[in-house]
């Protein structure tokens, strides 16, 4: 069973986080955090397998309980 | 002449009990004339089990209350003989819209098939339904039927006994005391039978409140629900609009929790508010308002020995996704022939804890749809206000967002999956009518088959021989032969080539398999009325 992946699959990395910082630039923290929302549920629904994306809500809490 | 809610329908009248020598006792005995304890009356009273409903009022429900009703209720009380009246004066509506801030968001259609005799729902002011409820009573009175409604009789103590409950009443000329067989306490959320008898309602509390305004007023928006989110007429909260018949206009702003009630509800800051959202020169009458907060929660058990709990007595959830009275009725189309066979010794009463572990199933799925739209309608916290919004401005450009939206999941039948009374399932057939299920409605080449199903066990046999009747332990099962046409097709037979359903008297499967086998059936039975080997 395929799970999440976790190893590199960004071809460009630093094009990319260059990308995520600019989508951000010159926008408020309330801005931004809309922004970021609407992010999380593009790319979920990208995914759309309810096991990757649960292993990926695992993933993201780290050692928080 | 006033309104129906202010006109004594059953008021108050001496009974030959008050002047019996020693209580008098009844088989059934319900408390509350509300939507679900005429629905019970009426179930058993048609199928002639004696019953008296007693009620510390003597009107209809004031104002208009519970307003939505989704099909299998509708289905629910064709069975009772009263569906007809409520769907022809009720307002049939499938379409919803959802707006955000000052944009329509999206739109959806509640039925997309067709072949079914009731729509997938009508708003009903509840005065009209619980009137309707009062007609079939009194028709049903008039054929000699077992029932009686006591109006101003009010339950002041109750005593359980192994095998029969005491009651004392309060009337206009005095207490009395009544002996039941079984108690059916339908007395709503506040239920001072379950306060009487001690038990738990634990669950959620909101910390919201809603008012709403029923207005009469001329006004050409379409028979739809219109939901909107953070609108600039209520800025930071919800509203809803919703057609019900006469006109009458139901209104429901989310005004948050430190509030005055009573300021909030003086008609010209009512006004103030409607203005807003309807324009400065709308006209209307102000019908009713109200303010309410609500709770989601549940009794630990819904039977307490010989005392039944149905509808918002046994349970309460927010009224998005109008799961209160439609599951309510859902509570004693489930009861009402367990009690039956209980009564007449043809079932242990074990049958009555299915009762309870049937509906809880049902409240908590619909405690867990009602919890999920208002966590969605009220953000608790500044992230979950920041998601909904989210969803939000997507939902307007990109199709994947909209089933996010969550205005309230309506209403829809509880399957009772992984019940104990369930038989075997043949996995071969469409899963929408699997054990479990409620029957789904097809049209017939005399009428409908949802009309044909109900009060008796029945077997459903699509392309194979099967007797006119099976008895088991005193219970008749009644065969239905049914034509393969398109829609049982489509409903009942699937890819196979032959099926057969055990029908319970509430018109859900029992259980199903693709070919007859009459020991499988008697066994099935056995199982659905809690007489099997496990």
């Amino acid at each position: 069973m395929p799970g999440l992946n976790t190893a590199p699959n960004i071809a460009n990395a630093d094009d990319f986080y260059a990308a995520l910082l600019a989508l951000h630039e010159g926008h408020s923290k309330e801005e931004s955090d809309a922004i970021n929302a609407r992010l999380i549920l593009i790319l979920a629904n990208h995914i759309g397998d309810g096991e990757i994306l649960k292993q990926a809500l695992e993933a993201a809490r780290k050692d928080m309980p | 002449m006033g309104k129906i809610f202010e006109t004594p329908l059953y008021p108050y009248e001496r009974s030959p009990d008050q002047d019996a020598g020693v209580p008098v006792r009844h088989p059934v005995v319900v408390i509350g004339a509300g939507p679900i304890g005429l629905g019970a009356a009426i179930d058993l009273a048609q199928q002639d089990i004696p019953v008296v409903v007693l009620d510390d009022n003597d009107k209809v429900s004031f104002g208009s209350r519970a307003i939505c009703f989704a099909k299998r209720p509708l289905e629910i009380l064709d069975r009772l003989g009263c569906g007809q009246p409520m769907v022809d004066k009720g307002e049939v509506w499938n379409t919803g819209k959802v707006f955000f801030d000052e944009r329509q968001v999206y739109a959806f259609d509640l039925l997309a098939e067709e072949g079914h005799k009731r729509p997938a729902f009508i708003n009903l002011q509840q005065y009209y339904f619980e009137e309707y409820m009062i007609h079939r009573l009194r028709e049903l009175q008039a054929q000699g039927k077992p029932v009686e409604l006591r109006g101003g009789n009010k339950v002041s103590a109750i005593g359980q006994h192994d095998d029969h409950v005491t009651l004392e009443i309060d009337t206009p000329e005095g207490p009395y005391n009544i002996e039941a067989d079984w108690l059916i306490a339908c007395d709503g959320a506040n239920s001072p039978t379950r306060k009487m008898l001690g038990l738990d309602f634990v669950g959620r509390v909101f910390e919201d409140n809603f008012l709403i305004a029923d207005v009469i007023m001329e006004a050409d928006f379409p028979t739809e629900r219109w939901f909107w989110f953070d609108p600039p007429f209520n800025r930071g909260q919800s509203a809803l609009l919703h057609k019900q018949p006469d006109n009458v206009w139901r209104i429901d702003f989310q005004i948050g929790w430190d509030i005055e009630r009573d300021e909030e509800l003086k008609p010209e800051n009512i006004d103030k508010r409607l203005r807003a959202m309807l324009g400065e020169d709308i006209r209307y009458e102000l019908e009713w308002s109200s303010i309410y907060t609500f709770q989601c929660r549940r009794m630990e058990e819904f039977r307490k020995g010989r005392v039944l709990f149905a509808g918002d007595a046994a349970h309460q959830v927010s009224p998005f996704g109008a799961r209160g009275a439609n599951s309510g009725l859902q509570d004693t189309d489930n009861l009402a022939w367990k009690l039956k066979l209980v009564i007449e010794g043809k079932a242990p009463e074990a049958l009555l804890d299915t009762y309870s572990a049937e509906r809880v199933y049902g409240a908590d799925e619909n405690i867990l749809n009602s919890t999920r739209s208002t966590d969605f309608i009220t953000p608790k916290s500044e992230i979950s206000r920041i998601f909904r919004n989210a969803v939000l401005d997507l939902a307007e450009e990109y199709e994947f967002a909209r089933p996010l939206v969550n205005s309230g999941r309506l209403s829809v039948p509880c399957i009772y999956d992984g019940s104990a009374l369930n038989g075997p399932d043949a996995p071969d057939l469409p899963r929408r009518t699997r054990t479990g299920a409620p029957a789904v409605d097809a049209p017939l080449a005399d009428g409908w088959l949802i009309d044909r199903l109900g009060d008796r066990f029945q077997l459903l046999a699509i392309n194979c021989e099967a007797p006119d009747v099976v008895e088991e332990g005193g219970i008749a099962i009644e065969t239905l032969h049914l034509s393969a046409t398109p829609e049982i097709v489509e409903r009942y037979l699937g890819d196979a080539e032959s099926a057969v359903y055990l029908l319970r008297p509430d018109q859900h499967v029992a259980a199903r398999w693709t070919a007859f086998d009459e020991g499988a059936i008697r066994a099935a039975l056995k199982t659905a009325t809690a007489q099997g080997d496990a």
